[in-house]
């Protein structure tokens, strides 16, 4: 890949004719989106050369700004007509490197996308363009006592379009889930250009479930033009409990204690000592410093439960021989105990040149085992890793701490980080809990499903988008003909009858 | 003559498969068979039964999670949450009552294919919330897997819940992965009697707009109110709210809903046990249910319809003026409408429908109508040609289940 000669990652070999028709492509496009809504000069398009995952950039074809569904549409059939590959992008947050351009591609931008459609208190839900903040959703209906839940620490930044691609999590979606189970909704542009429509401000879809499939497909089935989600009214009242033990497994059973006493707390996390540590030097919250590990239980919901599960939590807690134990008395202090959690990247960011951010699940009963692991990873690889935790859903966020100008390390850390990753599938979790495949975690595919699992997957893409020219090389380690992949392997005449019971 | 293959394991599914596929024979997807009558008519002569695929393969209740092979009775799964003090939050509703048959059948793979909920559906989701990963035997018959056992979980398409409520038409399940959650302690009714259908979605809205927890709101008009034991005695309307939680929560929370809707009419409260009758009443729309043995072809049509909360009362009187009865579940998202016989009255149900969007589903006729009217939602060309497509991508040679959920799939 150019721009970083180092990267093992292989991306699509581009097309040569395509580059050499640039000049016309951009023409093309300048046709359907006029002004600047179409960038081609190598120094404009740095902005997007690159997502939230640094370590990797590529200049695209060329960038395209559209602001209406009906241009979306254009784009995307002249792309198909002239088998144009495309790759959308959001606010470029993402951590798994899914809207890097590809040198033969049109990059999308849905940045234009930015206005709120329909504000419904009476159904409870919103309607947005894609290019909408996270943020920007529940900015919009807070005046009212709402909120929209999923909530990434990116909130401020990415957008409602990225967070279905990604099926995005937050620190409260252990009680109100992902983003799958927020959205109503889309619209949605396909590669033909077909605009359709999926679900709206009812439930379900008495049919296929085809939002389910859309959310998390990260970018490879269509691109998205609207949004609906449903709004919640925010908690009565929230308290946090700041809880500090003297070992990650007496950390690890006090989250299993609280679940088995039928508590579902609003957020669980957790910090090991080096994420601890390097939070306390940067935001000051007054983190306790004699821990191994750090739990932040939020409670919320109508007051009188929130008060009497805040007792419940704080005597599980001693139970188990916490060090610290401290409940909030105000807003004031709620706010405090999570800003601590909510700066750790930046806070890692202060310590490390660098770092790389993981993202695997584990089954939380694994957590003991995982930590001490991870440990041992840690030495081998000769590299630091601090650890913070959506604890309550075994969400785990690994920060390997590296130096990219010291050579070698970057790779070094890539490596640590594939080996957290395996380690998380071979204890029954999964490569990616919330920032997904991208060109990250591609290559480790293979390691949850085999071939067979995968061509099923991939099936669907050609349901979708049969020349594959969504956002390819993401995801799947293999690109794929349908035609190879449609071929059925049983021929007439040739099975023996079936040796099961039959009645 | 239906001839019945009853697979022991996942090896003699795709065996199955594999024959259908090339002898091009069609097969009927069951767990036990008892849902036969929900969805298009469809007549195949190899009836796949998975119900051998059976018992709990995992259940951690520390870490909410419980995996079963696909033929595993619900009663079963039902009986080891409860031990635990645990359910499936979705609240499954049991179809048997509405069929003419027994309640408590079914399977895990039926829930699943039929994306089941129940009233918790706004608060909780429906099963497709809650599936985590799935095996299953495609119509290339080929066993393959999807997803995980951990909720977060963004690895690969999310097919777990793209599958879910494909009634069959894509795979057959031979074992499933759910999240199951804490049972609530107890649950309380907060009653509101007298309110009109606009004024009860009004109150409704309100109510699951607070900050007080509403995990079910329910409008029964008065001549459905009568058809429910739990509401004995009250008489007219009754709008219906439940609290679930820990005690000195729900105290709390009546109390200030009973302040925010003082003066909408009169309030009552049903305790634990009226409220349990009361919402299974609800969740398996019991007042529309018909006799054991009953049959389909001469029972009264009746509609499941999915639409915008404050379209409910608009749709219900719209179907009233058909001469159907009605009741809303989900804060008014949810219409029941019985017909006043067996004619659907497609055309009439589903232009009321439109304005405020959602889908319109034939939940009760006979074969025949099943077979000549739309059960589903019809679907716009766009979509009609996708789900086409997706078709070909797990089944080409349309062997499971074709023709049940649209013509063609
Ligand atoms: C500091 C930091 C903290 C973060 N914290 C969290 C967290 O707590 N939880 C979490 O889940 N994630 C987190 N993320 C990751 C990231 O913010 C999310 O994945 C987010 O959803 C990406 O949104 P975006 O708008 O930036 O999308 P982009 O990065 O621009 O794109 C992401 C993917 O979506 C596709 N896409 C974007 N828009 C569309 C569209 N309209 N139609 C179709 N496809 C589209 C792209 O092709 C790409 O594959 C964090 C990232 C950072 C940098």
């Amino acid at each position: 890949m150019s721009g970083n000669a180092t990267s093992g990652i292989v991306m699509p070999e581009p097309n040569a004719d395509v580059i050499a028709r640039r000049a016309e492509i951009v023409a093309a496009m300048r046709a359907i989106v006029p002004g600047e809504g179409v960038i081609d000069a190598v120094n404009e398009m740095r902005p997007f050369e690159t997502d939230g995952l640094t370590a990797y950039k590529q200049l695209p074809l060329a960038v395209v700004l559209p602001s209406t569904t009906e241009q979306v549409s254009r784009i995307l059939a002249y792309c198909h007509r002239n088998g144009i590959r495309v790759v959308p992008r959001g606010a470029g947050t993402g951590l798994s490197g899914g809207a890097l351009p590809l040198a033969d591609a049109i990059l999308l931008g849905m940045g234009k996308f930015n206005r709120i459609l329909d504000i419904d208190f009476d159904n409870r839900t919103v309607t947005a363009q894609p290019g909408v903040t996270n943020l920007g959703i529940t900015t919009a209906v807070a005046h009212a006592g709402f909120y929209y839940a999923p909530d990434p620490s990116s909130q401020i930044a990415c957008t409602i379009g990225g967070n279905v691609a990604e099926n995005s999590g937050g620190v409260h979606c252990l009680k109100y889930g992902l983003t799958t189970n927020n959205v109503m909704g889309v619209e949605l542009v396909l590669i033909t250009g077909e605009v359709m429509r999926i679900g709206g401000k009812h439930l379900d879809s008495g049919g296929l479930d085809l939002l389910g499939i859309l959310v998390g497909s990260e970018g490879l089935l269509g691109v998205v033009t609207e949004v609906t989600v449903r709004i919640l009214k925010k908690p009565e009242t929230a308290r946090a409990v700041l809880v500090g033990f003297p070992s990650s497994e007496a950390a690890g059973e006090c989250v299993a204690r609280i679940i088995g006493a039928g508590i579902i707390p609003g957020g669980m996390e957790m910090m090991d000592r080096l994420a601890i540590h390097a939070a306390e030097a940067f935001v000051k919250v007054g983190y306790p410093l004699d821990v191994e590990a750090l739990l932040i239980v939020e409670l919320d919901g109508p007051e009188a439960e929130v008060h009497h599960l805040i007792e419940r939590v704080a005597q599980i807690a001693s139970e188990l021989g916490c060090i610290t134990l401290r409940a909030s008395n105000s807003e004031e202090e709620r706010a405090a105990f999570w800003a601590g959690r909510k700066a750790a990247f930046p806070a890692v960011g202060r310590i490390s040149p660098d770092y790389l951010c993981m993202d695997g699940t584990i089954p939380r009963k694994a957590l003991p085992l995982v930590l001490a692991r991870m440990e041992e990873l840690a030495r081998q690889h000769g590299l630091q890793c601090a650890n913070v935790f959506h604890a309550g859903d075994g969400n785990l966020h690994p920060l390997i701490l590296y130096d990219a100008s010291k050579p070698g390390e970057l790779e070094a850390a890539e490596r640590f980080g594939a080996d957290i990753l395996l380690l998380c599938v071979e204890v029954g979790g999964v490569l990616t809990g919330e920032h997904g495949v991208g060109i990250e975690k591609r290559d480790l595919m293979p390691s949850m499903f085999d071939e067979t699992d995968l061509a099923h997957q991939q099936r669907l893409k050609c349901a979708f988008d049969p020349d594959s020219l969504l956002n390819p090389g993401k995801v799947f380690p293999q690109l794929h003909r349908c035609a190879e992949l449609g071929r059925m392997h049983v021929s007439r005449g040739q099975l023996p009858f079936p040796n099961i019971p039959r009645f | 003559m239906t001839d019945r293959l009853c697979p022991r394991d996942e090896a003699d599914v795709v065996e199955a498969v594999r024959w259908a596929v090339s002898e091009s024979r069609p097969l009927e997807v069951a767990g036990t068979g008892t849902r036969r009558a929900l969805g298009r008519a469809t007549q195949e002569a190899v009836t796949l039964e998975l119900a051998g695929l059976s018992g709990v393969t995992l259940y951690e209740p520390a870490e909410l999670v419980l995996s079963a092979r696909a033929g595993t009775p619900l009663a079963e799964i039902e009986a080891m949450l409860g031990e635990a003090r645990q359910m499936m939050a979705f609240e499954p509703m049991d179809h048997g009552p509405l069929l003419g048959q027994k309640a408590g059948q079914g399977t895990l793979g039926g829930l699943m294919a039929l994306n089941l909920a129940g009233p918790r559906r706004p608060s909780a989701g429906a099963a497709r919330d809650h599936a985590l990963g799935l095996r299953a035997v495609s119509g290339r018959g080929e066993a393959f897997k999807a997803g995980g056992r951990v909720v977060k979980n963004v690895t690969g398409y999310d097919l777990p819940r793209g599958l879910a409520g494909s009634y069959g038409t894509l795979v057959a399940y031979t074992e499933l992965t759910i999240k199951v959650l804490p049972r609530p302690e107890t649950v309380e009714t907060l009653l509101i009697r007298g309110l009109d259908d606009p004024a009860a979605a009004r109150a409704m809205s309100e109510a699951v707009g607070s900050y007080y927890d509403v995990s079910g709101a329910a409008h029964v008009p008065a001549e459905v109110a009568a058809r429910i034991p739990a509401l004995a005695g009250l008489g007219g309307p009754v709008t219906a709210l439940r609290l679930e939680g820990v005690r000195p929560s729900i105290r709390h929370r009546r109390e200030k809903l009973e302040m925010m809707l003082a003066g909408r009419g009169a309030l009552a409260t049903l305790e634990e046990a009226g409220s349990l009758a009361f919402w299974t009443a609800v969740r398996d729309a019991l007042p529309f249910a018909l006799e054991e043995g009953a049959r389909l072809d001469a029972a009264k049509a009746l509609w499941k319809v999915s639409t915008a909360p404050m379209h409910g009362p608009v749709l219900g009187a719209a179907a009233r003026g058909l001469g159907a009865s009605v009741f809303y579940d989900w804060a008014g998202g949810l219409v029941w409408i019985e017909m006043p016989g067996p004619d659907p009255q497609a055309a009439a149900i589903r232009a009321a429908l439109a304005p405020g969007g959602g889908h319109a589903t034939l939940l009760r006729a006979g074969t025949t109508t099943r077979a000549t009217v739309e059960v589903f939602q019809p679907l716009d060309p766009v979509t009609g040609q996708l789900v086409r497509r997706m078709k070909d991508s797990f089944d080409p040679g349309r062997i499971l289940n074709p023709g049940r959920l649209y013509a063609g799939v």
